[in-house]
């Protein structure tokens, strides 16, 4: 069970400057678990403490934003691939503030 | 790392536009060049997902189709650009917080004056914004021509 995963330039730090990387597993959870454990501290800057995906990043299945794909229960298949984007977003006012304004 | 930006003026002109015309929401969009090059060549305007006149997100499909497109094109984001619509083109909180493309300039633009237009760029790397001079050109094929406006007294 290989999955190709496509590192953005800014988390290439974590895995020696490769632009991509292979790992494995039935789920996002489980690959990104898997990827830990051959580049430390990859997995912290993709999920939040509480244990959600960050909202700094975008994470692919192939070309699905994994939002729409159960997140972080996302199913994989062997030859899928997983690209990691980081959010482009940002604006006058904080998006914090925005949304907590927005109920 | 460069410690300016040297865009040509078309696509400066170009980015201007895109932020009269979504204006008062905010634009958003990327100039992408040859990987390496620090030349911004090749202007996408994308869209605001969030269409508001304080925050924007691209729209993480287009996204991917952009950045893929880039990709096959042996290209990188060397412009990232937002505009600010009623203050000044300097990167907010949240701006910093989500600055993930570390090659990037990014480019801000404030429609906040109907007759006048404030570019500023800006690096920002792991929290820390620099700000830098904005230098158009006529065209790279060129270099610096005489008619180069430096828009870093205009901030």
């Amino acid at each position: 069970m290989a999955i190709d995963v496509r590192i953005p330039t800014i988390l290439r730090s974590f895995t020696g400057g490769a632009k991509a990387v292979s790992g494995a597993g039935d789920t996002l959870a489980d690959l990104l678990t898997d990827l830990d454990g051959k580049h430390p501290g990859l997995r912290g800057r993709l999920i939040t403490p509480e244990g959600g995906l960050h909202r700094f990043v975008n994470i692919y299945v192939n070309d699905e934003d994994v939002r729409f794909l159960g997140s972080l229960d996302a199913k994989l298949n062997d030859g899928d691939t997983v690209t990691i984007l980081p959010a482009v977003a940002g604006g006058a006012l904080g998006l914090t503030v925005a949304h907590a304004l927005r109920g | 790392m460069t410690t300016a930006l040297t865009i040509e003026q078309a696509i400066l002109d170009a980015i201007v536009a895109h932020a009269r015309r979504d204006h008062p929401d905010e634009a958003c969009g990327v100039v992408a060049g040859p990987v390496g090059s620090d030349r911004p060549m090749r202007h996408i305007p994308m869209d605001n997902a969030e269409r508001s006149t304080t925050f924007y997100r691209f729209d993480s499909k287009e996204q991917f189709r952009v950045w893929a497109e880039m990709d096959d094109r042996d290209e990188e984001p060397v412009v990232i650009y937002h505009s600010h619509t009623a203050t000044e083109a300097y990167p907010s909180r949240t701006d910093i917080s989500y600055a993930g493309e570390p090659n990037a300039h990014y480019l801000l633009v404030s429609t906040r004056e109907p007759e006048q237009t404030e570019i500023r760029s800006f690096r920002i790397l792991d929290g820390v914004v620099t700000e830098e001079p904005v230098n158009a050109v006529q065209s790279y094929m060129f270099g610096q021509s005489p008619s180069a406006v430096d828009y870093e007294c205009r901030s």
